[in-house]
């Protein structure tokens, strides 16, 4: 038993925290959400590939630093703490781990290299719009290697320079996933206003655009719920880092604070919703660490550890954000306070790979399976 | 990181394993001990199955081998816990003994006393039960006022303590008292272990919630205790009493049913308007949300294993668990209730499932979210010793103990 980051991850951190304090202050954070025309903060990208982070999963013979899932946690953990303005969890989680676990050799050979120098920039195309998402709802549809449809919201779609697209194939409930170019003018892309506008979105319409198999056909929604599964695990790590600064900040605030002649964090109403914040991201860093060694070694329960690594932390992300705000009082409510960056961010990651009801019934799904089968 | 055993933890798990197998039963779905808390033949049945732990080498896993004890590590002694609640065993008779009395007796007791307890409670002959608490001193433990005073080699104790666990069938009990009212409130308090047939103790048990009564009032009159008997230094009992309240914090890994599996099991027997309760969306989402704790849990336990397979000393993480998995069990209990409709009430164990296991929990789980730590005081804990939150107004810390005020 070992239940903890090794040396040198530790030291993966430490050097992760320090740049990110320096390159992902909340200045450069706020230099996104206010200017539309920025969807990103293209130095910080860059400076995180120049560290290798983009390529961290990716196999040296694809250009990649060869690491595990674990390290990639290590650094997930402190972007989210730092609200990093980046397309790294499209580009890292999604495209390259879909690449990874169903592309060709070719394909693993033409993308991840580019992926791994942040020479080019990936995303996932899933969503159609309000509701749920699953194989039978999808309406954008692949002919003869042609592809139809809109898909919104695509996260980083704007900034990507190919997409991931999961759409419909034959049968009904059949899909596929595809690797699509969108420097091409049956690409449109269009801005769609989001609740956290540090984080840039579109609607994506392909019309008649060449789309290339990645993995088997039909196998389009399992290899997605795969993908989405290991994300579930980084994007914990995001979402802890997150609940973690959420914290730190409360606490801070709270000691130095004064109303009724002492600090506010010596009345019980505000210690006792601090020490319930602590607990939550406390269960939800216990849950997210086991995930993350269900990523390093494939375990045979990762689909059940993500679904627990992602709702626990998403409940401690979006509690820690909320009660921040509570604590900070009217300041917490303005504009040029940071506590609504996190509140903003923590709703969103709760979304982005589908919401809380949706991974506690997959949970619920992963454990009936897991007795059925027998095993403890 | 690493969540598989090594080698050697995996030797002895398979070793727990194997000798539980061929001296317990196993647990399955619906089935319970036969004896429930409060239920008298526990007493009996729970020492038989600590003396036959120890005739085998499995009590007090990690205490030296001088003392009866196996000589291994903590490590182990988790694993064994772990493998043990696997089993159809007594419910809790021996964690105050074991995980209270025993850690301060080898911190405090000369090597005579140590020789002539240690063993003795370790094989199942004597249950110690903790006279800490009092009715004006409960949280604010170091407000009590059983008194001590000294004549010559005795002391003598008059006073009243309450919530006592287990004292109505408790051979040993250790004690908090103020030998010094004039000394502020933490300053004054001389700790003692005493013998509970001896004269002067009067032991009225308190009838809980449930209707049983598992703990006590405990009435001192006169009570005689030679100060060979005394724990630490007259007037350091609090350094002491913190010496057996950190174990209790350590020793209490193990939580009351229902837990997550017991209510899993449950929402599969049980039949809803449309199917198994297990389908219906509510009662997936409070599954999903009792996992996640439950798992959190044993995972916090985990890396409390990993920070003392490395010789580090134990965090935050009991105060963490106890919180979580006490306040769960009381929403378990609710919720199954709820589940059972209209029949719910009923607490027959003949009727109700699992022997009346949720309608047990229902008026036992109280207790758990106020003893040993109430919910309150590891909030406190958490903000005060992990937030660096500022401690909450004291106005007692530095008065004379006789001179502060007392309401009800």
């Amino acid at each position: 038993m070992n239940f903890d980051f090794s040396e040198e991850q530790y030291l993966l951190r430490d050097q992760a925290k320090r740049f990110l304090a320096d390159r992902s202050t909340p200045a450069v954070v706020r230099a996104v959400l206010e200017d539309e025309a920025k969807p990103y903060d293209e130095d910080l990208w860059r400076g995180m590939a120049e560290l290798g982070w983009l390529g961290t999963a990716i196999p040296e013979e694809y250009g990649g630093a060869g690491m595990s899932g674990e390290d990639l946690c290590v650094i997930a953990e402190e972007l989210g703490r730092s609200l990093a303005p980046t397309p790294f969890s499209s580009s890292v989680y999604m495209a390259t781990e879909a690449l990874l676990m169903a592309g060709s050799d070719q394909q693993k050979q033409d993308y991840l290299p580019a992926l791994a120098m942040g020479e080019r920039i990936g995303c996932m195309a899933v969503s159609e719009g309000i509701g749920v998402t699953d194989a039978a709802s999808i309406n954008t549809r692949a002919n003869e290697g042609v592809i139809e449809g809109a898909k919104v919201p695509v996260a980083d779609g704007d900034v990507a320079d190919f997409a991931v697209v999961l759409a419909a194939q034959g049968n009904s409930g059949d899909t596929s996933l595809f690797l699509v170019e969108l420097n091409d003018d049956s690409v449109r892309r269009e801005a769609v206003e989001m609740v956290d506008p540090t984080r840039s979105h579109v609607e994506m319409t392909f019309e008649g655009t060449a789309a290339e198999l990645l993995g088997e056909p039909g196998e389009g929604w399992s290899i997605t719920q795969a993908v989405f599964d290991r994300a579930a695990i980084l994007m914990a790590f995001e979402q802890v880092g997150g609940a973690q600064a959420c914290l730190d900040m409360a606490v801070d605030y709270a000691k130095n604070r004064f109303a009724f002649g002492r600090a506010i964090g010596s009345y019980q109403a505000i210690k006792h919703k601090l020490a319930d914040i602590y607990v939550a991201t406390e269960l939800a860093r216990a849950n997210a660490y086991y995930g993350a060694w269900a990523l390093a070694t494939d375990a045979p329960d990762l689909a059940t550890a993500a679904a627990a690594a992602r709702v626990a932390a998403s409940e401690a992300y979006n509690l820690a954000a909320r009660e921040n705000i509570q604590t900070h009082g009217g300041m917490g409510f303005t504009w040029e306070f940071d506590c609504h960056l996190y509140y903003r961010r923590a709703k969103l990651l709760s979304l982005a790979l589908g919401g809380e009801r949706k991974w506690k019934d997959r949970l619920v799904s992963q454990l009936e399976a897991r007795n059925s089968s027998g095993e403890e | 990181m690493d969540f598989n055993d090594t080698p050697q933890e995996a030797e002895f798990r398979a070793e727990a394993r194997a000798w539980l197998e061929d001296n317990a039963e196993r647990k399955a779905p619906g089935k319970v001990y036969k004896y429930r808390r409060g239920e008298p033949e526990l007493i009996p049945a729970a020492r038989a199955w600590e003396a036959r732990k120890f005739e085998s080498g499995f009590a007090g896993i990690a205490l030296p081998t001088e003392y009866g004890g196996r000589g291994e590590t903590r490590l182990q002694q988790i694993i064994f816990a772990e493998e043990e609640i696997n089993y159809l065993i007594p419910p809790p008779v021996f964690t105050i003994s074991h995980g209270m009395a025993v850690p301060t007796l080898l911190t405090y007791a000369t090597e005579e006393q140590k020789q002539r307890y240690v063993p003795a409670t370790l094989r199942g002959d004597e249950i110690w039960c903790q006279m800490f608490s009092e009715p004006v001193a409960g949280s604010d433990l170091a407000g009590l006022r059983t008194r001590s005073v000294r004549d010559g080699d005795d002391w003598i104790i008059n006073g009243q303590k309450i919530w006592t666990s287990g004292a109505h069938y408790a051979d040993m009990a250790i004690l908090v008292t103020r030998s010094d009212p004039d000394a502020p409130k933490h300053k004054g308090l001389t700790y003692f272990f005493l013998d509970m047939t001896s004269p002067g103790i009067e032991v009225r048990p308190i009838r809980q919630i449930s209707g049983y009564s598992n703990f006590n009032e405990v009435f001192m009159t006169d009570l005689r205790i030679p100060d060979s008997q005394r724990l630490g230094d007259v007037g350091q009992g609090w350094q002491v009493a913190i010496t057996t309240l950190m174990n209790e914090r350590v020793s209490s890994g193990i939580r009351p049913a229902p837990d997550f599996e017991d209510i899993f099991d449950l929402v599969r027997m049980t039949e809803l308007e449309n199917g198994p309760a297990v389908a219906d969306g509510a009662v997936r989402e409070k599954l999903a949300d009792w996992y996640i704790k439950a798992q959190g849990v044993k995972l916090i336990r985990a890396r409390l294993m990993t920070a003392l397979s490395r010789g580090e000393r134990p965090g935050p993480e009991n105060s963490v668990s106890k919180l979580v998995s006490s306040f769960r069990r009381q929403e378990i209990a609710h919720f199954g209730m709820d589940l059972l409709d209209m029949g719910g009430g009923m607490m027959d164990p003949e009727r109700a499932p699992m022997r009346a296991m949720y309608q047990q929990a229902l008026l036992d789980a109280p207790g758990g979210r106020i003893a040993a730590g109430s919910d309150e005081i590891l909030r406190n804990i958490i903000s005060e010793r992990v937030l660096g939150l500022p401690p909450d107004i004291r106005v007692d810390k530095e008065l004379p103990f006789d001179q502060l005020p007392s309401g009800r």
